[in-house]
């Protein structure tokens, strides 16, 4: 498979690895795909509970280049957005960043997953409530 | 920042990139291609024209490369059918047996992790009436010869199984397997593709019947290949799966790939001098890698019984780190991996799969394929360069850091799609 200047530059230079408290009350994490499936995310925010901007996002994949790509690229984005602005981020902008063939499609949806599953994580921690899709993640 | 970008560097004389990948195929041998030139230019006679001297100056050619065949496996050249590849060799095979004898019963037994072009001619089969079974592997990717014993009844006509596993590289007991077929009257062909010219195979001493060979596993040309079909003890009837002039007695039409056959007879002539120290060569080369990997890396795991396995194979899981992510980093090496990821299907290796391998480690394996042309060299190289890579990997991999945490991992609730 060739893959785009975009995902190598990503996978050579991961941006944002790494771990956040998880047990911290300004944190969210979300953990999605499954091992069986070759690709698990974990997505981590820290929001800022006064303006609700996602301050630091850090994340871990297991899972294809293009799945190490899309979740790098899912943390530069949201970084210094709202959550709510976060959940506006489709996967489809993500397969147009990193130019992603059909297979590789439902590795920039785990990633959309995973940013609302760390959104949908915080929001249940802080009782920030109604819009909170949580449960979306896991629906397709 | 963290970089996953490799800082091992390729020491002088290791040209890049370095093709580790020969189970797929190899590369041709110079002198198998010195052999087949002439075939393509002055000597481009029909083997079948019976009136001229191009004719049977190609006719001779053929001739000879049936007995280079037949030497190295241990048979007669008038057992050696010409072929475009295994493919068709297993075809013919298990659909010319089939045909042939379908009389006498209706059941064939295999193996789940065949090559597809038997798995996927067994399911024809089912198709138009044939009963097929499947037989486990162990752990180790063999098959439990009891197994065999108690699946075969009156109506086995035939039992396919291959001598040497291509993703794997595990030894069935083909022996063993051939006594149990003759003990009971059935007929026994084997897959021997990945195996000829690799180990010691002997159609007489290894109770075969009818044997599948291709050229381009041999450091011979691609699209050729031969079937061995028995004549003696028992003698082997095949019905033709391809109808024509009649050539290759009748069992397979067309004319007939001269420079091609004249390719793989002498790979075959190589083979048989060189197999034995090459595969001291390949073995030694391969155990450095093994060492090398296992020596600095936690989670590793070799899938397929080591003992009973081709010289050139080390198929290795590296746990927690998904295998088309470690052949990105590893782009200037030619590997190939049974990750999901890396097929079109989507689907991890079912052969991997077969051996009890949970699939999230299916999906962290890497088939290396050392072969004739690999050197010590090169394997230094990618061993530290895998190495390198999968470490990296790992410190972005939320599972090896919840296993070095303590996490169970079976005790997650994925969320699978
Ligand atoms: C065990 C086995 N059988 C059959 C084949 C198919 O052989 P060919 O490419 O010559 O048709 C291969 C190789 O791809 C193989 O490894
Ligand atoms: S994680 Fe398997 S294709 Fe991307």
């Amino acid at each position: 498979m060739a893959y785009s200047d975009r995902v190598i530059d990503h996978y050579n230079n991961p941006r944002n690895v790494g771990t956040l408290d998880k047990t911290a009350q300004e944190v969210g994490t979300g953990l999605v795909g499954a091992p069986e499936c070759g690709d698990v995310m974990r997505l981590q925010i820290r929001v800022n509970p006064e303006t609700q901007v996602i301050e630091e996002a850090k994340f871990k994949t297991f899972g294809c280049g293009s799945a190490i790509a899309s979740s790098s690229l899912a943390t530069e984005w949201i970084k210094g957005r709202t959550v709510d602005d976060a959940l506006a981020i489709k996967n489809t902008d993500i397969v147009k960043e990193l130019s992603l063939p059909p297979v590789k499609i439902h590795c920039s949806v785990l990633a959309e997953d995973a940013i609302r599953a760390a959104i949908g994580d915080w929001k249940k921690k802080n009782g920030v409530g109604e819009s909170a899709p949580a449960a979306a993640a896991a629906a397709h | 920042m963290s970089t996953v970008a490799s800082t091992v560097e390729a020491p002088a004389g290791v040209r890049l990139p370095i093709y580790m990948d020969n189970h797929a195929t190899s590369p041709i041998d110079p002198r198998v291609l010195e052999a087949m030139m002439p075939y393509f230019t002055t000597r481009f006679g029909n083997a079948a024209s019976r009136n001229h001297s191009f004719g049977w100056e190609a006719e001779k050619a053929v001739e000879n490369a049936r007995e280079q065949i037949a030497r190295l496996i241990g048979a007669n050249a008038k057992e050696i059918i010409f072929t475009s590849g295994a493919t068709e060799s297993d075809n013919l095979a298990i659909k010319g047996i089939a045909e042939m004898y379908r009389e006498r019963g209706n059941h064939i037994i295999t193996q789940v992790t065949e090559h597809k072009a038997v798995l996927d001619t067994c399911k024809r089969l089912e198709k138009y009436g044939y009963r097929v079974t499947y037989l486990p592997v162990k752990a180790d990717g063999l098959i439990d010869l009891d197994d065999l014993a108690r699946a075969m009844d009156d109506k086995t006509i035939l039992v396919t199984i291959m001598a040497a596993n291509n993703e794997i590289g595990v030894l069935q007991p083909i022996r063993e397997i051939g006594k149990l077929c003759h003990e009971k009257g059935v007929l026994f062909h084997t897959d021997a593709m990945q195996a000829v010219g690799k180990v010691r195979f002997n159609v007489i001493a290894d109770n075969v019947d009818v044997a599948s060979i291709s050229g381009h596993k041999i450091y011979g040309p691609k699209g050729v290949g031969a079937l061995y079909v028995r004549r003696r003890n028992p003698r082997v009837q095949i019905a033709a799966q391809i109808d024509g002039g009649g050539h290759e007695r009748g069992m397979r039409s067309g004319t007939l790939n001269v420079p091609g056959i004249v390719g793989l007879g002498k790979a075959c002539e190589i083979a048989a001098e060189e197999m034995d120290s090459e595969a001291a060569y390949l073995r030694g080369l391969r155990d450095r890698l093994k060492n090398k990997l296992e020596s600095e890396l936690d989670y590793v795991h070799v899938n397929g019984t080591m003992e009973h396995r081709l010289p050139g194979n080390l198929n290795m899981s590296f746990v927690y780190v998904e295998g088309e992510s470690l052949l990105m980093g590893i782009n200037d090496v030619a590997v190939s991996s049974g990750s999901a990821c890396t097929s079109a299907t989507l689907e991890p290796s079912y052969v991997l799969k077969a051996l009890g391998l949970g699939d999230d480690v299916a999906h962290s394996s890497i088939r290396f394929g050392l072969g004739r042309f690999n050197t010590q060299a090169e394997v230094d190289y990618v061993g530290a360069k895998v190495v390198d890579i999968v470490k990296k990997l790992r410190e972005l991999s939320p599972l090896y850091e919840m296993v070095k945490e303590g996490i169970d991992l079976t005790k997650i609730e994925w969320q699978a799609h």
